[in-house]
């Protein structure tokens, strides 16, 4: 349950039209189009996109660090423009890179941006004192940042985030680089900073396993335009007719329990029935409960043996791609 | 305090912060504290003692070269009649130690403030640090001033604090041909209280400029380092007997690279904005 620490008015963010165009003439690069958002308190929204498709760009704007070409947003009620020092004292952002000076101790690194985020020399330490404790980073906190592994530069990244309390946290790519474990360290840290601490997240990533765990709600960009909204189960599912059950049979009866499916559920229009990529397994998408029971009817008839009859839910990374044309030499992480 | 008041202080803290974190990274790198210590130790201490040094043991010598002569004979009214009537390593003495050594001090502060500039802005770029400060209340002309102050403080203090140190061994070394106090005197005390301040500001602004252009704090070191061409100029033509530096010359000379600082930092200032700063990142 979120403490009430934050104000609970609905909307963290919106923007209205807002797009970044980099340079001019021939070299331009649109690298963000349109933009129309809405962020709510207290949520996890994904920004979704490979690279280049304009999330940094999204962030740098909403945080008044670069200028609009056109339209604008309201971020905590302010405008980035105008009040860029007011609002970057209620936002926090972990940037693309963790942009920690290697010569500062981790202490240091803290105090001093607690200092540069106004707080006072004793409010400083303590505040440095008790990040280093909460992001496990005590035992080393006395030496410089460069002789540091990279996901602990990512945790005292992420706790400098928090030097100020902000309300409204931007991560870019948290978990880029890091090793399973470290990752899932930094999205119990996400679920902690908004379960519990009631701030509101806007997480920028390529990796749809981390989106859909993490968000409640994701935005797809593509090439600086969003192509979709919605939660992740949302846009799992507008893509895919209800459920996928996949069948695991022996691989040499595999063309005669497709024949023998489709003879059972074929006449439905509803459902779609093709081979998996393994040899053996089965997609069924669209079929309900009695579709399931008939089609597993029709194997038992049949007498193929069947090994497994799984259950899938709808994953984002399928309606991703569908959404998304791949790029063209692509890097979009699984 | 009025809420103005309030604003201007916590202003101020927050540059204070800036530059402190600034200075702290500044200390921590030996590519920018080895200049800062070895140049003024020969500057300050070194060269006074080898001229001392060369006075005892070379007297003669020193009166039978013919450039110096040729020197002094070229030299302008007053600094010759402060020459007058001394023996040839006393002459010798007043002169270097008082008169050529004058500009070349100027190096000092020149030194500083481009090195600590390089580091703190070509060298933050290179380290790919700068952005995390973008994200914080800070504005831009509290980024820029914070890394002038860095910049231009201890330049000023080396600077002040070395005229301190020089005319002590300056004294010392002299003292005994000249049985009064040589140092110092109006010209040193224009060229460090005024002068010294003006040229740390050339030194600054120019690496400013050139930080935004280049990739790395060598780069910038390296090219902003042409600015110590002029005080070699000077040096040189003081030399020859073409240049002749007084207290006054160096007055108007200090007004003159005040107005060149104030031109090199507002263009500075204006290539320092966050827009700019985040698309070069
Ligand atoms: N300063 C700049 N000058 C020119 N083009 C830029 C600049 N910054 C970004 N771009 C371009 O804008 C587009 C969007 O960039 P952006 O960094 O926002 O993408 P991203 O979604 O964060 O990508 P990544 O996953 O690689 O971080 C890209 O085509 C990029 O090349
Ligand atoms: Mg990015």
């Amino acid at each position: 349950m979120p403490d009430g620490r934050f104000p609970m008015s609905e909307i963290a963010l919106t923007t209205r039209r807002l797009g970044r165009t980099f340079g001019t003439g021939d070299r331009a690069v649109r690298a963000l189009e349109g933009l129309e958002l809405e962020v709510r308190r207290g949520e996890v929204f994904g920004l979704l996109g490979h690279n280049g498709a304009g999330k940094t760009t999204t962030v740098r704007l909403l945080n008044g660090v670069l200028k609009p070409t056109t339209g604008s947003a309201t971020v905590l009620g302010l405008d980035p423009q105008v009040d860029g020092p007011a609002l970057r004292e209620r936002s926090g952002v972990l940037t693309e890179t963790p942009a920690l000076d290697e010569r500062l101790e981790a202490r240091e690194t803290l105090a001093l941006f607690g200092r540069i985020f106004g707080l006072g020399a004793r409010a400083a330490a303590d505040r440095a004192a008790a990040l280093l404790r909460d992001f496990g980073l005590e035992d080393r906190a006395d030496e410089p940042v460069a002789a540091f592994s990279k996901g602990m530069k990512q945790r005292l990244a992420l706790a400098r985030t928090l030097v100020h309390e902000p309300e409204l946290i931007f991560l870019d790519e948290p978990t880029e680089g890091l090793d399973p474990v470290a990752a899932r360290e930094v999205h119990e840290l996400v679920r902690t900073m908004t379960r519990q601490q009631g701030r509101t997240v806007v997480l920028c990533t390529h990796n749809l396993v981390e989106a859909q765990r993490l968000c409640d709600r994701v935005a797809v960009l593509q090439r600086g335009a969003m192509v979709a909204l919605g939660t992740p189960a949302e846009l799992a599912r507008r893509l895919q007719r209800g459920r996928r059950v996949r069948f695991t049979v022996a691989v040499e009866r595999a063309a005669e329990a497709l024949a023998a499916l489709r003879a059972a559920v074929g006449g439905d229009a509803a459902i779609d029935l093709h081979a998996g990529e393994d040899a053996g397994t089965l997609h069924l998408d669209g079929a309900g409960p009695e579709g399931v029971a008939a089609a597993v009817a029709a194997l038992v008839a049949a007498e193929v043996p069947v090994h497994a009859v799984v259950p899938q839910e709808p994953s984002l990374e399928d309606a991703y791609f569908a959404l998304v044309e791949r790029p063209a030499e692509g890097t979009v992480a699984p | 305090m009025s809420a103005e008041g309030v604003t201007r202080t916590r202003r101020w803290a927050r540059v204070w912060a800036l530059a402190a974190r600034d200075l702290r990274i500044v200390r921590g790198s030996s590519a920018v504290m080895i200049p800062l210590v070895v140049v003024p130790l020969v500057f300050l201490v070194l060269l006074p003692v080898g001229v001392g040094l060369a006075a005892r043991f070379g007297g003669q010598a020193i009166g039978q070269a013919s450039n110096l002569v040729a020197l002094l004979e070229r030299t302008p009214l007053p600094v010759a009649a402060q020459l007058a009537g001394l023996e040839p390593a006393a002459q010798m003495l007043v002169l270097v130690l008082a008169y050529l050594m004058a500009p070349m001090f100027l190096v000092l502060p020149l030194m500083v403030a481009s090195v600590i500039a390089a580091d703190s802005f070509a060298g933050e770029k290179e380290r790919k640090t700068l952005e995390a400060l973008l994200y914080t209340p800070t504005r831009d002309v509290e980024l820029f001033g914070a890394k002038l102050l860095v910049a231009m403080v201890p330049a000023v203090a080396v600077s002040w604090a070395g005229l301190a140190l020089y005319s002590l061994v300056a004294d010392l070394v002299a003292y005994p041909y000249l049985h009064r106090v040589l140092l110092p005197d109006a010209l040193w005390l224009v060229l460090v209280l005024w002068v010294a301040p003006a040229v740390a500001g050339l030194g600054l602004g120019i690496t400013v400029l050139v930080s935004a252009r280049v990739r790395s704090f060598q780069e910038a070191y390296q090219i902003g380092g042409v600015v110590v061409l002029p005080i070699i100029a000077v040096v040189a033509g003081q030399a020859a007997g073409v240049v002749y530096l007084d207290a006054v010359a160096a007055l108007v000379v200090g007004a003159a690279l005040f107005a060149v600082d104030a031109a090199l930092f507002a263009v500075g200032l204006r290539s320092f904005s966050r827009d700019a700063l985040a698309s070069r990142v």
